[in-house]
């Protein structure tokens, strides 16, 4: 049993036309939160505005972390995978 | 006087209350008077009220007695992402023996939407639990709505008061309703079970006789007299003491919005418990920030997972969708002073952002050290 997500998030979010690569990956995998966190905004400015910044994290905490990192900073969360080794890719937009 | 009561009955109330001498009597007569007295607060009668040992246990009666009762009606229980997790291990219990759960989310603030609780239930329902306040983030619940909702319905509501019961007014419209006496300044090892009356409950363990069959075991009736004076005299001193603690909340999440940057401070700022305020910093480890706290006097407790022993975030900051890390939770005891809710204002500052320059240092050193 997961309780994590709202029921109203679990609608099926619009699929991105074309996946597009991220610009930068930062490899968080095997730290704990908040350091994925610390690391995707101390590395954000490294593309320019309107590119992709993928983090990869292992920390379940991050699924919610990132997310929620983007309402706070007004960047654009764009979509969350599974990645095949464990752990999860998060693809943010940089908007500014 | 919480402790005063709880010495008097120690002398008159240590014998058993199932048995017919004297000293007995005496003792059946406190334990029927704290009922009469918990009753009142609860807006309940006497005999819908049961002591249980715990909090925790009384959930679990409700939940698993409730289940129990209805199983012809279905075998589908309904709670809310933010439940305590003594509701959410009852639940899991339930769905490892076959049965069927949904899960209603929450805003953003914490708070279940009553309409979309309603529309979880079917016609195989057998019971719906949804707390009255939250736990982590004091955030109330619309239990009247769902409680109306429910009785259209007809499914049971496991009510799980354990926050707001002396704080605030008790909710009405609840099947069960459960509750801990350590937060109303009671003594450990006492909680409460209500069951309205025409509300179908099966006891999932083994036959007894205390407590009207529906708690096994030997009351502790000294400790149940102590909690029930507790109760009384902690739901006379919320009158004043409630919207003064209040005040105080308002003050902590004002200030601390506008003193540190990167900060989250999470719950409904208006529908929420009178005494609970909870809010997240950016990039700091909650744990540490806990240690830094309690090390200048502040015990303050966090809903963050960034330690080896729990591995997982809070449940309820994770179904909000609001920061995990950094998570502070401050709860305000009666008699709290300005002048300490001052205090804790005036190191807050500092302390988050020293400790965000050493993870920052951390980070860095880290990064050049490598080849």
């Amino acid at each position: 049993m997961r309780f994590r997500g709202r029921a109203k998030s679990e609608a099926p979010s619009p699929v991105e036309p074309a996946e597009e690569p991220p610009g930068l990956v930062i490899d968080a995998l095997g730290r704990k939160c908040p350091i994925p966190i610390i690391m995707l905004a101390e590395r954000i400015r490294e593309v320019p505005v309107g590119d992709i910044v993928a983090v990869l994290a292992d920390d379940a905490a991050a699924r919610t972390d990132v997310p929620a990192w983007c309402r706070m900073k007004s960047q654009d969360f764009v979509r969350e995978e599974t990645l095949q080794q464990g752990g999860w890719g998060f693809h943010i937009r940089r908007t500014y | 006087m919480t402790r005063t009561a709880l010495l008097e009955a120690l002398d008159a109330g240590w014998a058993d209350p199932t048995r017919l001498y004297g000293t007995a009597r005496n003792t059946r007569m406190l334990l029927d008077r704290a009922r009469a007295r918990v009753a009142g607060v609860l807006g309940a009668r006497p005999d819908e009220v049961s002591f249980t040992s715990s909090g925790t246990q009384a959930v679990h009666l409700a939940v698993l007695g409730g289940l129990q009762a209805r199983r012809r009606a279905g075998r589908h229980l309904v709670v809310s992402a933010v439940e305590h997790s003594s509701v959410l291990h009852a639940a899991e219990l339930h769905e490892r023996d076959g049965g069927d759960i949904t899960i209603v989310g929450v805003d953003q603030t914490g708070r279940v939407d009553s309409a979309e609780f309603a529309a979880a239930l079917r016609p195989d329902t057998a019971l719906a639990c949804l707390q009255s306040a939250n736990h982590e983030v004091g955030t109330l619940q619309p239990v009247t709505e769902v409680a109306d909702l429910c009785r259209a319905a007809d499914v049971p509501l496991v009510v799980d008061a354990a926050q707001s019961l002396g704080r605030t007014d008790t909710p009405s419209g609840w099947s069960f309703l459960t509750g801990s006496a350590h937060k109303w300044g009671g003594p450990a090892g006492v909680g409460v079970l209500a069951i309205r009356k025409g509300t179908r409950w099966r006891s999932p363990l083994p036959a007894d006789e205390r407590e009207g069959r529906r708690v096994p075991g030997f009351e502790n009736v000294p400790a149940i007299v102590a909690a029930a004076a507790a109760l009384e005299a902690y739901r006379a001193d919320m009158v004043d003491e409630a919207p003064r603690l209040s005040a105080l909340v308002d003050l902590i999440r004002e200030r601390v919005a506008h003193d540190i940057p990167d900060i989250e401070v999470v719950g409904d700022p208006i529908r929420r418990l009178p005494h609970l305020v909870t809010f997240s910093c950016l990039y700091v480890e909650g744990e540490v920030l806990l240690t830094e706290l309690d090390r200048l006097g502040f015990a303050v407790s966090s809903g963050s997972s960034c330690t080896a022993d729990t591995l997982r975030p809070s449940h309820v900051l994770e179904a909000m969708g609001v920061i995990t890390h950094g998570n502070v939770r401050v709860s305000l005891p009666r008699g709290t002073e300005p002048a300490d809710v001052e205090r804790f204002l005036a190191v807050l500052p500092d302390i988050v952002a020293r400790l965000r320059q050493s993870t920052s240092d951390m980070l860095e050193t880290g990064r050049r050290s490598r080849p």
